[in-house]
């Protein structure tokens, strides 16, 4: 009746464990950490602006819509699939929401379209990926195109204005701290909790870690990758209301790029690629790392050039380190 | 065979039909749309795309995607526009060798990432995307090479013509096609691309150096690119590092797609992928026509992308149905 | 039709293998099989699931290496690191399940890899396709041979590797299992040709389960045994019983019998139930505290009944009725929730979530228990999994390492304990004991006896005969998707078993 035969048996039938410490530290999130705290001492050598927290928290301000996208993202890249239209539907639902308010609909409609149009984007991918049994990779590029081109029809080469009074999240404070930023962290503690302690959390490690073996557990797979595809599409429609009030007019070309950021953020945060793995805390750290990253490269001057040169090698390195910090915790 | 699979084997037939109803249905509506000198605009706006597609279609053959195609043009062109630049004497066709040369070198980065670290295409050439275009500013300090500086030769290219009045760069982009055509189609290495995209697990048992074959055609797909940087130096006089190639990958694979190569791999032809580019090239010479502005592109593309995975699953689907019916109790 | 008796070879071997072994992750799956194989015959290899047959063939052909042991071809000792240098060398292995590149064309996958030069060397189409038509007459089938490969039926696929076979002129040619996808004409084809190609002087290996269609094609057998050769023989020395005899002759082992229980309602009653392609007309009862056990060969459509009856791939004719209810069952989850629970056959494919914990593993079906409001609660997750832990025994370092690092019995004990979580009224288990350690396996037959003697109904689905002998009190025996037999207690034995296990072509003939 013991659980805890001798340690004989142990050797044959499992594996001996792996220690504690190694438990702790050999993980990508370790890494992600190391690296921020490696970057704000090097930050600070370089500027003492790295020292004062309001600079970072502006910084980080025009990171914030991305970052909390990314927080979605990794939940749908830990389920086994992936969005590469997050930052497209961020633009499309931008400008049709600036479209309908500048046609004449209130606002509190308008804002509904906006939010309504990224759903039903979400809600397109995951009938494209989940009914049809197309893989992500390929739907999402696809409908990044779309979306982005949609964008492009609906507002011409025109910025749109958006109501003075929409303007302006980034300068609300909530103890100091701007709202952007302070949505941002909530969020991280909210998705942290479902994913880490939730049914609906655990489920989607399940999923992304075998599909098969999920489905004869009884978890309706489908049901859940639908939920983040949903989920996806809303994220990003808030994001891009976000980045509305933040520039205060809306063009088409809004959150351009924002895909190699944000799958750049759940990947740096140790999102396994394949699935199955990954943390929110991981992509909160690597959000947090990435705009030291970025903003050390504006104080020191270095050329905006160099920023996407470093955000491309970032992705690959961190998709491979992470690969190899995994194929060495896992037999 | 339902009539759905049989316009689907022929598909190259569905989409040279398609190229004549649009533009006869153009036509009925401008009737300036049927001149030779439309034909002529059509055909202009084709051969980068052309040269492009030929790259992508190998690897979409192999069943990757390769994203960063746009990018190594721009890398490539700008290597040659500054060596035009700082060299004004030099022997021009030099920009040809230096452009496909820097393309194969960002090609084979490509391919070593995909088959070293087994990490998918998608990921990689997104990456390298973002790399190689600001690697094309940083060496550019972000400055455009002027039309001066691009050699009066090599802008020749794209007016002056050999015959009928059809400038080298369109005779060089079909000759492009007809290379890769004789490439996929007559020698074994062109094959084996088609056996690793139709059944990769079973490639090995049959001699194919899954790993060559994958680094050979980003290395071609790099090539190309190139190729197509230089004569986007030839066609337009100049070469903008932000400009040059952006957003070139997304006409290129909707080019592939529509002309009927998988995205599941080991199918499609020169033939289909010539017809797409040509089909592309006619809905962009129509709508400045049809008073269409430019900025419905990007969305003709995506839609374009995601109806031909909806055929390639059909088609599949299709295929499951028949296996279904042969197989018995 | 009289087989001609091939008089007794004179020449010597075309291969010779000797103290063929190989092992798998340590495992001994074939031990010291020393074999000839003579020119101009056919040659059976005959055995139950897992007796090693296949794996000699590949061995053969080089799709494995041996851990141990030579092979001589044509008296020269000869290194196969390849199939493709396996075909160099003349020999050629058929998978039952063609390889085909269904993109390519007929005459294409005809010669893929066999030719020489380099990568732009040309191809020559026409000189391939003339190639390929004249080896599709030679054997007398009418494929064109410019068409692709996809939507070509597998008699069509395997006439185009048995083509490949000639345009290497491979003298030894390996059939695994050819005819269990053909249609009886197909066969009568296929073995014209095997037939030709013997006399020409080739070496066919023939696998098959079908007694009556080795027994008119094949001149010598070999039969297989728990990965030894236990006999070579001219088949006309042999009477179908001695091949049987042969083919289970193992000693019974004495496995714990199920204790005494009282077998009361139906729980689990199935009526006509069929899927198209795989199985068909299917009835039978499981009671509560009965075992009720499914034999027969891998391939019969035992696994699709299993999966159908949970869900996975649901029937599309049929009734299945759970404690007398009718019900409908196309997923899982509402097969769990009427009470059933499926311990699936591939482990590892559709059972372990490798990479998470046992904790997380043995959790995995019971979500409302670990989190009666959506929020996991850590100490019932622990005590849950501890408990099953204790209860079946698993013997593992922590719970929160990784399933991956415990051994395969380990795992499936975690499985099975993930599925007694769920307090399951039948339970369907499907090759539970497989890749599992002697010592192990007697303490799953002791559980499995005992769920029963808790008043739950199981289907036990095994290819081991000991094993449905030992704790059945039914035997239900499949072949080619249909039921052939129901066996109770006494009247099931290995031969009775393995008889209605193996197919015959007169009830293939009926449903043709």
């Amino acid at each position: 009746m013991t659980a805890h035969p001798p340690q004989t048996a142990v050797t044959r039938d499992a594996a001996p464990p792996r220690p504690g410490w190694h438990v702790a530290l050999v993980r990508p999130e370790t890494m992600t950490f190391v690296l921020l705290i490696i970057g704000i001492i090097a930050g600070s050598q370089l500027s003492e602006f790295f020292l004062d927290i309001n600079y970072i928290l502006k910084s980080f301000t025009i990171s914030s819509e991305f970052a909390i996208v990314a927080l979605v993202l990794t939940m749908v890249i830990i389920a086994g699939e992936i969005d590469l239209s997050p930052a497209a539907n961020m633009a499309l639902s931008a400008c049709l929401f600036a479209w309908v308010q500048d046609a004449g609909l209130g606002m509190p409609l308008a804002i509904a379209v906006g939010l309504g149009a990224g759903l039903l984007m979400g809600l397109f991918n995951g009938v494209m990926v989940i009914a049809l049994e197309l893989p992500s990779i390929i739907v999402t590029f696809g409908t990044l195109i779309l979306y982005w081109g949609l964008a492009q029809v609906i507002a011409g080469d025109k910025s749109i204005r958006v109501p003075e009074w929409f303007i302006g999240i980034d300068k609300i404070m909530v103890a100091g701290i701007p709202l952007p930023v302070v949505i941002f962290v909530v969020l991280s503690l909210l998705l942290g909790l479902v994913l880490g302690m939730t049914i609906f959390g655990r489920q989607i490690y399940l999923v992304g870690t075998n599909e098969e073996a999920a489905k004869h557990a009884g978890i309706r797979t489908r049901r859940i990758k639908m939920t983040l595809f949903i989920l996806m599409g809303l994220a990003s429609a808030v994001a891009g209301l976000m980045t509305a009030s933040r520039l205060g007019s809306v063009r088409y070309d809004l959150g351009l790029g924002g895909e190699l950021q944000m799958v750049l953020m759940a990947m740096l945060g140790g999102t396994y690629i394949f699935g199955g793995r990954g943390t929110i805390l991981g992509t909160f750290l690597a959000a947090w790392l990435l705009v030291i990253v970025s903003t050390g490269m504006i104080v020191a001057n270095v050329l905006p050039a160099w920023q996407l040169c470093v955000l491309g090698v970032l992705l690959i390195v961190s998709i491979i380190a992470t690969n190899f910090i995994y194929s060495r915790t896992q037999r | 065979m339902t009539a759905l699979g049989h316009m689907l084997r022929r598909r190259e037939a569905g989409i040279a039909l398609m190229i004549v109803l649009f533009c006869l249905a153009v036509g009925a509506y401008k009737p300036q749309f049927l001149t030779l000198d439309s034909a002529r605009i059509i055909l202009l706006l084709t051969p980068l795309i052309m040269i492009g597609a030929m790259g992508q279609m190998l690897v979409i053959l192999a069943r990757h995607v390769d994203l960063s195609m746009g990018s190594m043009m721009a890398l490539a062109a700008m290597a040659s526009g500054m060596m035009f630049r700082y060299a004004p004497e030099i022997w021009w066709p030099l920009g040809f060798v230096l452009s496909i040369g820097v393309g194969m070198a960002l090609g084979l980065v490509n391919g070593l990432l995909v088959t070293v670290f087994r990490l998918p295409a998608i990921i990689v050439t997104l990456g390298t995307l973002n790399l190689y275009r600001g690697l094309t500013f940083i060496m550019s300090d972000a400055k455009q090479i002027d039309r001066q500086y691009v050699p009066s030769a090599l802008k020749a290219m794209s007016q002056t013509s050999p015959i009928l009045g059809i400038p080298w760069i369109i005779f060089m982009s079909f000759g492009v096609a007809l290379l890769t055509w004789w490439f996929v189609t007559h020698t074994r290495l062109g094959r084996q691309i088609y056996a690793l995209g139709s059944n990769p697990v079973a490639a090995p048992l049959r001699g194919i150096d899954v790993t060559r074959v994958t680094l050979i055609v980003f290395v071609i797909s790099g090539a190309l690119s190139g190729l197509a940087g230089i004569m986007y130096a030839s066609r337009w006089g100049f070469v903008n590092p932000s400009n040059t190639g952006n957003g070139f990958e997304f006409q290129v694979i909707a080019a592939v797609v529509i002309g009927g190569v998988s995205i599941n791999g080991g199918v499609g032809t020169v033939l289909g992928t010539v017809l797409g580019v040509i089909l592309l090239g006619c809905v962009a010479a129509a709508l400045p026509l049809l008073g269409i502005p430019g900025t419905t592109q990007n969305a003709i593309y995506g839609s374009v992308i995601l109806v031909a995975l909806l055929i390639d699953r059909l088609v599949r689907l299709q295929g499951q149905r028949s296996m279904l019916r042969g197989a018995r109790i | 039709m009289t087989a001609q008796i091939t008089p007794p070879v004179p020449s010597d071997p075309i291969l010779s293998a000797r103290g063929i072994s190989k092992q798998f992750a340590g495992i001994e799956v074939l031990s010291d099989v020393d074999l000839d194989l003579m020119p101009g015959e056919i040659h059976a290899l005959l055995g139950e699931n897992g007796a090693g047959k296949s794996t000699f063939a590949k061995i053969v052909a080089g799709v494995h290496r041996p851990t141990r042991g030579s092979l001589k071809l044509n008296g020269k000792a000869v290194e196969v690191t390849s199939p493709i240098v396996a075909q160099r060398l003349g020999i050629t292995l058929i998978h039952q399940e063609p390889i085909s590149f269904p993109d390519l064309s007929v005459a294409e996958n005809l010669v893929l890899g066999l030719q020489d030069g380099g990568a732009l060397s040309r191809v020559p189409w026409a000189e391939m396709e003339r190639d390929a038509r004249r080896l599709m007459d030679l054997l007398g089938v009418d494929i064109d041979v410019t068409r692709t490969m996809r939507g070509l039926s597998i008699a069509d696929q395997q006439m185009v590797e048995i083509a490949r076979a000639l345009a290497s002129d491979s003298r030894l040619i390996i059939m695994d299992e050819p005819t269990a996808p053909l249609t009886p004409r197909e066969v009568a084809t296929l073995f014209a040709i095997a037939r030709r190609l013997r006399d020409e002087g080739r070496t066919i290996v023939f696998i098959s389960h079908r007694l009556e269609e080795v027994r008119a094609l094949c001149d010598r057998v070999t039969i297989f045994r728990d990965g030894a050769k236990v006999a070579t023989d001219s088949i006309a020395n042999l009477t179908d019983a001695d091949i049987i005899r042969l083919m289970i002759g193992r000693p019974l082992k004495e496995y714990m019998h199920k204790v005494g229980t009282t077998i009361s309602e139906v729980a689990l009653q199935v009526t006509g139930l069929g899927r198209a392609g795989l199985f068909r007309d299917i009835s039978f009862s499981v009671r509560r505290g009965e075992i009720v056990g499914l034999g027969g060969l891998v391939g019969a459509g035992r696994t699709d009944v299993a999966r159908a009856l949970f869900g996975v791939a649901p029937a599309d004719t049929g009734r299945i009725e759970v404690n007398g209810r009718e019900v409908r069952i196309t997923d899982p989850a509402q097969a769990i929730a009427l009470g059933l629970a499926f311990v699936p056959e591939d482990r590892a494919q559709a059972g372990i979530f490798r990479s998470l914990s046992v904790e997380q593993n043995i959790s995995a079906a019971v979500p409302g228990r670990i989190a009666p409001q959506g929020i996991i609660r850590r100490s019932l997750e622990k005590a849950l999994a501890q408990q099953s832990v204790a209860k079946l025994s698993i013997r593992l370092a922590t719970l929160r390492q990784p399933i991956g690092d415990l051994s395969g019995g380990n795992q499936q004990k975690a499985i099975l304990a993930r599925w007694l979580l769920t307090d399951p009224q039948v339970l369907i288990l499907d090759e539970p004991t497989r890749g599992i350690d002697i010592g192990v396996k007697a303490e799953f037959y002791d559980m499995i006896g005992q769920l029963a003697a808790d008043g739950r109904a199981i289907l036990l689905i095994s290819s081991e005969l000991p094993e449905l002998l030992a704790l059945c009190d039914r035997v239900l025996v499949m072949a080619e998707g249909q039921l052939t037999a129901e066996l109770p207690r006494g009247v099931a034995t290995q031969e009775t078993i393995m008889q209605a296990a193996v197919p015959r072509n007169t009830a293939r003939e009926e449903v043709a």
